[in-house]
């Protein structure tokens, strides 16, 4: 499953969807919004992607964790729009046979995903709001 | 003339103040180009400059990748998804 959603994340929809008997561990990562950033408390994220490109970009990147690692099924989720403190923005699901490789394919995605999908996140703070990134005076 | 769709996103599209327009260029106009048009426009986007990174039709190019009518170019600033 690779989907882009303006609703809350169903986790234990996600940990279905890539739930195989021939798999004998699954690794999820769940990427949740903290309250707090740069010293400063966080109120809430929103999120804000290129679509199309952000989709194509995920699916490649499952691509390659299949063609890197011997998994079974993988699936990335994303939330775009406002996401509360504690809820969460991103999950990732992985099965394999063995926990190794699960593991091993769950941290590549998770770490290819936050540097090639086009989709960016927005800080709330109490007293403004910033786009995560370089800082431009 | 060419006619392309151009998509901006985040704190770029906050200096432009759209996010979603057709853009006119000389034909043969380079990815680069239609930055420098947007550039002397808005001169903020400058500071930005560096750090975009460009997508035609939904795949990363470099600066010099020419332009065809219809294309859609997105300027994609430094992500933050995950």
């Amino acid at each position: 499953m690779i989907d882009i959603t303006g609703d809350k994340i169903d986790v234990a929809n996600v940990l279905k969807s890539v739930e195989d008997p021939l798999a004998g561990g699954i690794d999820m990562f769940i990427g949740t919004t903290r309250n707090h950033s740069r010293g400063k408390q966080v109120v809430a994220l929103e999120y804000e992607a290129y679509r199309v490109m952000a989709l194509r970009t995920m699916e490649s990147i499952a691509g390659e964790a299949r063609r890197r690692w011997s998994i079974r099924k993988i699936s990335l989720v994303h939330r775009i729009g406002r996401v509360e403190i504690g809820e969460a923005s991103v999950v990732i699901a992985v099965s394999a046979d063995h926990r190794g490789e699960a593991f091993e394919a769950c941290r590549f995605a998770i770490d290819a995903l936050k540097k090639e999908v086009p989709i960016w996140k927005k800080e709330f703070f109490q007293d403004g709001e910033l786009w995560v990134g370089p800082q431009k005076s | 003339m060419i006619s392309v769709n151009v998509k901006l996103f985040a704190m770029v599209r906050d200096i432009v103040g759209a996010g979603d327009f057709l853009m006119s260029l000389q034909e043969r106009s380079s990815a680069s180009a239609l930055v420098s048009a947007l550039g002397m426009k808005y001169p903020e986007l400058e500071k930005w400059r560096h750090h975009l990174r460009i997508a035609v039709n939904g795949e990363y190019v470099d600066e010099h990748h020419v332009l065809k009518d219809a294309d859609e170019v997105a300027l994609i600033p430094p992500v933050s998804g995950g």
